[in-house]
């Protein structure tokens, strides 16, 4: 499979559809790549596909390096979530009394919601400054810079893969077990990550252009930790707001986790839940259309 | 026209916007947008529609390159010259589709891969070995292509044992090898290399120009290269183009090309070393300027004379025992000779900023002609470079009235005078 990064040489426009004015001199039936201003790249899907393997060890560098440098990484991503954990089910569940779903532990129920919403905020703060943190690579190499962002997907990943860990042991303590359902959950794990991934795009070419925008990203993952339903089931929200409410395209990830984790002791939402879908649609075409847009003067802006 | 081009620029051009008043900074903060709306709208609430019409803010167009126009053939080796700032940079950087050019076009033939640095993304936490793969996989190698120069790679850089150590241990010496070595191993059909031989210790170097020399006569390889030292330019490349505020000025066989700039160069800068840019510097130190000559004679003198020079220089801190040389050099940048304190047995002891150093080469028999002087500061013992200004001066000898006169001192039989004694013995 790597192979053919060889033959199939990265970004090449076949000769008669790039030249159709046939320039003296270069063979038609030779691939020949084109750069022009403002021309948009043909085969931008293809050419990401051929940089995969470029995806894939830009991953694990920020996989290796962050697991390397202390053992603070595995820790951070076990201490994160239980404290979270802890202070949300006193906040919303001791202190305002709020209810949990059916029959399923206040604590799982949090942790269950947290499991996404980690996912999200990761992937977001991650993303957001990954341009930056690597421009040395955009401003000496050409390759898709859509691969830099996505390429924090996988750690966060790995630190969800230790948080679900987490969850496991926790719903062994409570002798509350997933059902069927959890079956689903590679589903909502893939809705998780667009629905990120949308976002994290957009603010990651604001980022490049506006070197400050980063100070805004701490305040909007608090932010939207509280207008999210983590600490809180989202059947608290009253009927009337809850499909203005589902605009939130986290809110309908969280919902499906619960949903799939819990036994179906939280109940689906449908209307809202595909809402939440159409706005995880739409950020992610706004965020891969804004990416692209600017993408082509990354390297100067650097 | 050959069918064999493969790299075709046309009207060539990349234009950059130069804010005003945000000094050439790049990126502008989110604070700056909202700080100079705020400032507009209150501008325009106080004076109506008017001051819409006003410049708010002035933003100035920069061609870094402009109406480049060439063509490169299968298998040429090719090399761009030119000031810092003049453009080359940017021209490396279109052709490896990092930027974007702002008008024109580019044709290119060909699988490119692009060396603009050594070492791009080196990450210090990683091993050698990790840094290898994740080095190749930047500059477009598969990872079986890795695999399989692996042993070359880690041969030529000569770190074998430490392989598996974090490359933040390396030395920077071992660093750079390493860099170096992964970089080399590329097998593209076009290389763009920029400036990246000028990296290592001398034996490295020379190592690296070996290496690039391979690469360049290989098969139908074709290579564009970028550099500063003009002597590894005219050992590689068949052909060079000059470029001069974005601009292509000159093109042709490489020695003329060579010569046109390095004059071009002098003339520029005579007064002042503070901004020569081609320098090999640690920043402790920086020779701010090279007297040649008496003042009235400007960089003239006479065959057979003494020659004396007076470098300035500005010590950042403290500096214990530095030395200080001159090294002279003909057109074409080839060293010729290289004098320095060392040499001398001299030990200056500690040194701190501003200085000024006399020398002088006593009945200098250089044959009359031009050549270039790079002036240099360097550790007690000459092995590390401090500041060293390349060929940033330049010293004219004019012919000594007498026996040795024009005619017999002509510079394509030699460079130096020797004195000679010769004896006739007739046999019978």
């Amino acid at each position: 499979m790597i192979n053919r990064l060889k033959q199939a040489s990265p970004a090449v426009v076949d000769g008669p559809l790039a030249l159709p004015d046939k320039p003296n001199g270069i063979h038609e039936h030779e691939r020949v790549l084109v750069l022009e201003a403002g021309r948009a790249e043909r085969h931008y899907w293809r050419d990401l596909w051929t940089y995969r393997e470029l995806f894939a060890i830009l991953a694990w560098r920020d996989l290796a390096v962050r697991y390397k440098q202390t053992a603070m990484g595995v820790a951070w991503a076990l201490i994160r979530p239980i404290l979270s954990m802890l202070v949300f089910t006193v906040l919303f569940n001791r202190v305002a009394k709020l209810p949990s779903v059916g029959h399923a532990p206040y604590s799982v129920m949090v942790f269950a919601g947290m499991l996404p919403w980690f996912l999200f905020s990761t992937i977001l703060a991650d993303a957001s400054i990954s341009l930056v943190n690597n421009s040395n690579l955009i401003s000496k190499v050409y390759f898709p810079r859509l691969i830099v962002p996505s390429a924090t997907i996988l750690v966060a990943l790995a630190d969800f893969a230790i948080t679900f860990a987490l969850l496991i042991l926790m719903m062994a303590w409570y002798r509350f077990f997933p059902d069927w359902r959890l079956i689903f959950m590679p589903f909502f794990l893939v809705l998780a990550i667009l629905a990120s991934l949308g976002p994290a795009l957009y603010i990651t070419a604001l980022n490049v252009k506006y070197r400050d925008f980063r100070y805004i990203i701490p305040f909007i993952l608090q932010f939207g930790l509280y207008v999210s339903p983590v600490g809180f089931s989202s059947t608290v929200v009253p009927q009337k707001w809850r499909l203005l409410y589902s605009l939130n395209p986290v809110v309908g990830v969280i919902d499906g986790f619960r949903w799939c984790l819990l036994r179906g002791e939280s109940q689906f939402y449908w209307p809202g839940f595909f809402l939440s879908i159409a706005a995880v649609v739409v950020w992610l075409w706004l965020g891969i259309w804004y990416f692209r847009k600017t993408e082509r003067t990354f390297a100067d802006l650097l | 026209m050959t069918g064999d081009v493969v790299i075709r620029a046309e009207a060539l051009g990349k234009k950059y916007l130069v804010g005003h008043d945000v000094q050439r900074e790049r990126y502008t903060t989110l604070r700056e947008v909202i700080t100079r709306k705020v400032r507009r709208l209150a501008r325009m609430g106080a004076n109506g529609f008017r001051a819409t019409m006003g410049r708010g803010h002035e933003v100035e167009e920069f061609w870094a390159l402009k109406e480049i126009d060439f063509e490169i053939k299968r298998g040429e080796v090719v090399g761009i010259i030119g000031r810092n700032g003049a453009g080359k940079s940017t021209l490396l950087k279109v052709l490896s589709r990092i930027t974007e050019p702002s008008e024109g076009r580019v044709s290119i033939k060909g699988r490119v891969a692009s060396l603009l640095e050594v070492g791009t993304g080196f990450h210090p936490e990683l091993t050698g070995r990790e840094n290898i793969y994740l080095n190749g996989a930047i500059l477009g190698m598969a990872r079986a292509e890795i695999r399989r120069k692996f042993d070359e790679i880690v041969a030529f850089a000569e770190v074998e044992r430490f392989l598996d150590t974090p490359v933040k241990r390396y030395s920077s010496g071992m660093h750079v090898r390493l860099a170096f070595s992964v970089a080399a191993h590329l097998e593209p059909e076009i290389l763009i290399v920029d400036e990246v031989l000028a990296v290592g210790d001398a034996a490295f170097q020379e190592k690296c120009i070996g290496k690039m020399n391979a690469v360049a006569k290989s098969d139908g390889r074709t290579v564009l290269f970028v550099s500063h030292n003009m002597s590894v330019v005219q050992h590689l490349c068949s052909r060079a183009a000059l470029i001069r505020a974005g601009r292509i000025t000159a093109s042709g066989g490489t020695a003329s090309i060579v010569a046109t700039y390095l004059s071009d160069v002098r003339q520029e800068s005579r007064v002042s070393l503070v901004d020569w840019a081609d320098r090999n510097t640690t920043g402790e130190a920086r020779i701010t300027k090279l007297e040649v000559g008496d003042d009235a004679a400007g960089n003239r003198i006479t065959f057979g004379q003494d020659f004396r020079f007076r470098i300035h220089a500005t010590f950042k801190e403290p500096f214990a025992d530095p030395s200080f040389g001159l090294m002279i050099h003909d057109t074409t940048g080839v060293p010729l000779a290289n004098v320095h304190t060392v040499h001398q047995g001299m030990r200056l002891g500690k040194v701190d900023g501003n200085i000024v150093v006399d020398g002088v080469i006593p009945k200098l028999n250089l044959y009359p002609g031009r050549y270039f002087l790079s002036p240099w500061i360097c550790n007690s013992t000459a092995s590390r470079d401090v500041d060293f200004p390349r060929m940033c001066a330049e010293l004219n000898i004019i012919p000594a009235p007498g026996p040795h006169g024009d005619l017999l001192l002509d510079p394509t039989w030699g460079k130096y005078f020797l004195a000679s004694e010769w004896k006739l013995t007739q046999s019978h």
